[in-house]
């Protein structure tokens, strides 16, 4: 029961941000450039056409009327209609959207496998070879920007070896793997270091010298013992990772031109298309929220000493 | 260094004193240097970067704007060591060139929102209450942005110019320092030193500068070498996608940008940029590992 109150109290306190968050954007992209519409329209501006597209978007009423109408539009699914697609943009984002989850999954399990492997090992080793690789590799990963991964596995291996599609989506699960590997790549490589550190941080505990002493070699403490505890921080680590592969999907579908979310956002901005930007962005956002939501709802349930107090 | 060895001066005899511990910053520096060679290899080449970046018209023969159309798209020779662009411009000049955005792209903003960052955690964590409810809800709600999407809807907004770009990646980073600030400043608010200073009627602003701060300055040194790192990727990738620095200024994100659509007949446009990026995102990762196990309170060094 106390579990349940606890999480029912962590999702009312994200309520504000989600409403901070709304506000943010919605301040930026209506309030700040002076005059939406002018820029919106560009070349195209004339006073009668500008009319219109004021009344269509709702921006003749008053800012709290609008700005009402943006969070009830969370609810009720309606975030107005993109000025490039003549269409709404919940339902661009409902067929953009799986394509970035595809994505994003895909590059969490890279980041998840060899991240969790690469720090086991190298904890393991530590302070040998394969310890200063896994480290090596995992600094390069954090260290290397997006785009130059990208593209150098697309020139590599889709250009030169053939190997895989250079970019879309028409070969299926395959046209996947060079996108994920080039975002999963920095996520493995801070799963990578703290999986090291707070491995070696546990392996110094009583419990792990029990398990030893009773015949345990360092292996198995480690797979039935340390990982366990070992994997608490991991597992919120890689919740925040969920924002920054959002971020770093931007890139990749760019580059790879796989019709995502983040494709959606660029595609907005370079159409001045305020709505589906709004829309694309506070989606996005939101979804990082509710990841951190329920990391945190997972921590407390893994980690016995969080319940209690919370 | 330099920087560091002086800011090290101002505070070092405050720390030793306050917080009762005999090495001063400059001789953890100093071993940080004789023990950590990797770290402090990393800082000088941080440091020789910056010199290129300034004396780049004296290193370079060639022009960075304006190419010698006959010789566009060249691969890496002796007389162009990074090969030429599709303006026949020299890759390498335009690297250094370029380096100057990129690198005061790395500094500038970080320190700014260091600054902002670290007045808003410490007002938070010292005066509670009200005032740290806001403005920590306030970070909650720049926290959960993916700062990538934040940033570009900024830049929307404002338009691209290297000012906004400042700005933009001001706005997205001051709220994690601002956390860090905070809890610092709430368990240095306990520790007896600051309750002496509060019991004689030491006025708030003054505790908070003359004795929270100064202890801070350790973590701010770690953070602001981790941060940098963040703040070039970031405009790198907002060129990259031509929403950060717009022509005829120049960046390394810019530059991998505009080599795009060559990137099959004359790889070396893009991909140069994209290496120099990674070099300095290295060294300053380097850097900051080695700062935090030499610096870092919380961590036993030895």
């Amino acid at each position: 029961m106390s579990t349940l109150k606890s999480i029912g109290k962590r999702i009312l306190s994200a309520l504000p941000v989600v409403i901070g968050v709304v506000l943010v954007i919605y301040l930026m992209l209506r309030i700040l450039p002076g005059n939406a519409i002018v820029t919106m329209m560009g070349e195209h501006y004339n006073a009668a056409s500008a009319e219109t597209m004021i009344a269509e978007l709702g921006l003749d009423q008053p800012w709290y009327v609008q700005f009402w109408r943006c969070i009830t539009g969370l609810f009720t699914g309606d975030m107005g209609t993109s000025i490039k697609y003549h269409k709404p943009v919940s339902e661009l984002i409902a067929v953009y959207f799986p394509v970035t989850v595809k994505l994003s999954l895909l590059a969490a399990a890279v980041a998840w496998v060899i991240g969790i492997v690469c720090g086991v090992v190298s904890a393991m080793r530590k302070d040998h070879l394969a310890d200063r690789i896994g480290m090596g590799f995992s600094l390069l990963g954090i260290s290397v920007p997006v785009f130059m991964t990208a593209m150098v596995l697309q020139y590599l291996l889709a250009y030169k070896m053939k190997w895989f599609p250079i970019q879309g989506t028409d070969r299926g699960l395959v046209s996947y793997l060079l996108p994920a590997l080039a975002l999963g790549w920095s996520s493995a490589g801070n799963v990578a270091r703290l999986t090291r550190s707070t491995l070696l941080d546990v392996m110094q505990s009583d419990y792990i010298d029990t398990a030893r002493a009773k015949g345990r070699s360092v292996a198995g403490a480690v797979v039935f013992h340390a990982l366990r505890n070992a994997m608490i921080p991991v597992i919120t680590v890689m919740a925040m990772q969920i924002s920054s592969l959002l971020s770093g999907a931007v890139i990749t579908e760019t580059i790879f031109s796989l019709p995502g979310i983040g494709r959606l956002c660029v595609d907005a901005i370079s159409g001045r298309d305020v709505p589906l930007l709004q829309g694309s962005v506070v989606f996005t956002t939101l979804l990082v929220i509710a990841g951190n939501l329920v990391a945190d709802c997972l921590y407390s349930v893994l980690d016995p000493r969080i319940r209690k107090e919370g | 260094m330099a920087l560091f060895k002086t800011k090290a001066a101002a505070v070092s005899e405050e720390l030793a004193s306050q917080i009762g511990e005999s090495d001063t910053l400059s001789i953890k520096l100093r071993r940080m240097v004789r023990r950590n060679k990797l770290a402090a290899f990393s800082g000088v080449l941080l440091a020789l970067l910056v010199l290129c970046a300034v004396f780049a018209p004296v290193l370079t023969p060639y022009d960075a704007v304006t190419g010698d159309i006959a010789q566009r798209l060249k691969p890496p020779s002796a007389a162009h060591w990074l090969g030429t662009d599709e303006m026949g411009r020299d890759v390498l000049t335009r690297l250094l060139y370029g380096a100057r955005v990129s690198l005061a792209v790395g500094v500038v903003p970080t320190l700014a929102s260091m600054i902002i960052g670290a007045a808003l955690g410490m007002a938070a964590g010292y005066l509670g209450g009200k005032a740290d409810h806001i403005i920590m809800r306030l970070a909650d709600v720049m926290l959960a942005f993916p700062s990538l999407l934040l940033a570009m809807v900024i830049m929307y907004t404002l338009g691209g110019s290297v000012l906004n770009i400042f700005l933009a990646l001001t706005l997205i980073s001051w709220a994690s320092v601002a956390r860090v600030a905070r809890s610092e400043t709430i368990s240095l608010k306990e520790s007896e030193y600051v309750e002496a200073a509060r019991s004689i009627g030491v006025r708030p602003a003054r505790i908070i500068l003359r004795h929270i701060l100064p202890n801070c300055i350790p973590s701010f040194i770690v953070l602001f070498t981790l941060n940098v790192p963040g703040a070039i990727l970031s405009e790198s990738s907002l060129s990259f996608l031509g929403i950060g620095i717009q022509l005829p200024n120049s960046s390394w994100g810019l530059m991998v940008n505009m080599g795009r659509q060559f990137l099959y007949n004359a790889p070396w446009i893009s991909l140069a940029p994209s290496a120099a990026i990674m070099l300095v995102v290295l060294c300053c990762n380097f850097l900051g590992d080695g700062l935090r196990d030499a610096l870092d309170p919380h961590l036993n060094n030895d």
